[in-house]
């Protein structure tokens, strides 16, 4: 047997478009949605995703190899890539839905972003996912999860701190749990999905905006992966949360702690 | 009744009720720390009994403590029957190893129709793990649910953008097994009964070489009741100034209130609190009686984890912060005055 070179790590990371974390969403009057005429960004747990693999770049220097960026969406979901190539992600995949085809749901987009890993196969073997642990529009953080079992990979979901060994091919993980954190030791090829506390993204600077520009972004379609996005569950409506009317203010501490008596709180 | 006219769709149901459709048999995911059953799992038990079918309970665990486990298992109300697995790999199971037990046990020939879970941090990492191994989807979260046994189709609501907005989504009969987590808030606990369900043990499947390992468990000791099932709550944010006056500050309120401590995320961030106290959409969702916010703005995300609790307080020093308008009781004022006065009074 020839001694095989160290490997070089590939580092995929998915991202989405969502409606900006700060906007006040608002039901549309069919109730079928939100009114998706407002700000977008990247989802916030994303970019803690492409900061992260960008750090493991910065720590493990010429040992990552590639950080390729995806996403899965309409023609606007491109800038979001845009995004993540100017914080230093070196090339991107958009796999492009119609305008007006319904929101993919966690299934079929990790379905898409197994075939994206199996396509890339021919070129590189992917190693490494980094990924929000729940996109802030549907809030179901199931994706990642899903994926490392489509691929029968390791998951390390709500990270909030990644070792990776290159020589070992393995990664130390904290995450965060309920009650606490834990640490797990996770074999390369794995999954990860980001919590909060990963880390703190970096905003790009102007040069590297202007560089992202020239990287290259590949289009795809569904029909490209094989991949159905029609949702299998239906939508039936989207209604507003019933509304919570403040009860108005107090004016003293005496005034406060007596509602609390009222209401039958009392010290225990 | 078969001279009654009816529309061909009730009809159609009444076609598929009568050949194939399975009465609903869910299996229920239920965790537990240290041979204790978590309460999230007793709402996730709650909500699966709305299905109107058989509930079976999975518990598994290390050899130590699944003896007591089971014990509490089968007394718990609702569970029809209860099945439990038990290996050395269980005591600090992964989703990778749990995911091949639940994949046998979901078997094509498996009389299950839905698998619940607590929407917790373990179950969140599990779940969509073996739905998608099923080639299934999974429902995150949800707050109500409501089965049609002739459509064999759930209807489900479950928040959706921080909360902001709800979503009513079925999951029709194309999907052999419904996967569905819970928020244990909006469920009551499943008491205890004195009568003992059957129980079934089943073989684990044990992974040679799993891909991932656990290392170590750091839990946030404390003495208070537990966040996410705590029926008062004491809330610090960013003008808590540090992690000596957020504790010297709100403990004593919620010590002498009997009520658990909260923060919002600037709180966490600023290291002020620990990250397990975070209460938003990133972190606890919690709906206690009682929900006392102290200098905390009120951002969206911090809103999405407690605006379902019965009674609102907030303190806060800007008269415009937007915790106001959800806070049934609001308070313009210093809260380093405020607290030890509360602390005083409340003695009295």
């Amino acid at each position: 047997m020839r001694p095989s070179a160290v490997r070089l790590l590939n580092i995929l990371v998915p991202v989405k478009r969502a409606v900006d974390y700060a906007v006040k969403i608002r039901v549309n009057p069919q109730q079928t949605g939100i009114d998706l005429n407002v700000k977008h960004s990247m989802n916030p747990f994303d970019e803690i995703a492409v900061e992260e693999a960008v750090r493991l770049r910065e720590r493990l220097k010429d040992a990552v190899k590639s950080i390729k960026v995806v996403t899965i969406g309409p023609p606007k979901a491109s800038e979001v890539l845009r995004t993540a190539l100017a914080m230093g992600a070196d090339s991107a995949i958009h796999v492009e839905l119609p305008e007006s085809s319904p929101a993919p749901e966690p299934l079929g987009v990790a379905q898409a972003l197994r075939a994206i890993i199996q396509r890339e196969k021919e070129s590189a073997d992917v190693d490494l996912v980094i990924m929000g642990k729940q996109a802030i529009d549907d809030d179901a953080g199931q994706t990642g999860q899903m994926l490392a079992g489509l691929l029968g990979w390791g998951q390390a979901t709500f990270a909030s701190k990644v070792d990776v060994d290159t020589g070992a091919k393995t990664a130390v993980v904290m995450r965060e749990i309920d009650g606490g954190s834990e640490e797990i030791r996770c074999k390369l090829p794995l999954v990860v999905t980001t919590d909060l506390r990963l880390n703190e993204p970096r905003y790009a600077s102007l040069p590297n905006i202007m560089k992202a520009k020239k990287k290259t972004i590949e289009k795809l379609t569904a029909a490209d992966l094989s991949v159905d996005f029609t949702p299998r569950l239906e939508t039936l409506k989207v209604t507003e949360p019933p509304t919570r009317v403040g009860g108005g203010k107090v004016e003293s501490v005496d005034e406060l702690v007596a509602k609390l008596k009222e209401a039958g709180f009392t010290a225990v | 009744m078969f001279l009654r006219p009816r529309t061909a769709s009730s009809f159609r149901a009444f076609l598929r009720a009568y050949s194939s459709a399975p009465s609903p048999h869910a299996l229920v995911f239920l965790e537990h720390r240290q041979g204790v059953i978590d309460s999230a799992s007793l709402s996730a038990l709650t909500a699966a009994q709305q299905l109107g079918g058989e509930v079976t309970g999975l518990v598994v665990g290390a050899p130590e403590h699944l003896p007591g486990v089971v014990q509490q298992a089968k007394k718990l109300k609702g569970v029809t029957s209860l099945l439990h697995s038990t290996s050395a790999q269980y005591s600090e199971p992964t989703a990778e190893t749990l995911s091949l037990l639940l994949e046998k046990i979901l078997s094509e020939s498996s009389p299950f129709t839905h698998v619940v879970s607590a929407h917790t941090a373990s179950a969140k990492s599990l779940l969509p793990r073996v739905a998608a191994r099923l080639d299934l989807p999974a429902v995150s979260d949800i707050t109500s649910l409501e089965h049609d046994s002739a459509a064999n189709s759930t209807t489900f609501t479950r928040p959706i953008y921080a909360g902001n907005a709800i979503a009513t989504v079925r999951a029709p009969s194309s999907i052999r097994i419904k996967f569905f987590t819970v928020r244990s808030t909006a469920f009551s606990a499943a008491p205890s009964t004195e009568t003992e369900a059957e129980d079934k043990a089943i073989d684990p499947v044990e992974v040679n070489d799993p891909p991932t390992e656990h290392l170590k468990t750091l839990l946030t000791k404390s003495d208070r009741p537990d966040l996410g099932v705590a029926s008062r709550v004491v809330s610090g944010g960013r003008a808590l100034k540090n992690a000596e006056t957020f504790e010297s500050t709100l403990y004593p309120l919620a010590d002498v209130l009997g009520a658990a401590v909260g923060a919002s995320r600037a709180a966490v961030d600023a290291g002020y609190a620990d990250n397990s106290l975070q209460v938003g959409q990133t972190g606890k969702v919690v709906a206690p009686e009682l929900y006392m916010a102290f200098g905390i703005s009120g951002a969206i995300q911090h809103l999405a984890g407690m605006k379902d609790s019965k009674l609102i307080v907030a303190v806060n020093k800007d008269p415009d912060a937007p915790i106001f308008q959800v806070a049934d009781v609001g308070l313009v004022a210093d809260l380093f005055e405020v607290v030890p006065e509360m602390v005083k009074k409340l003695k009295e």
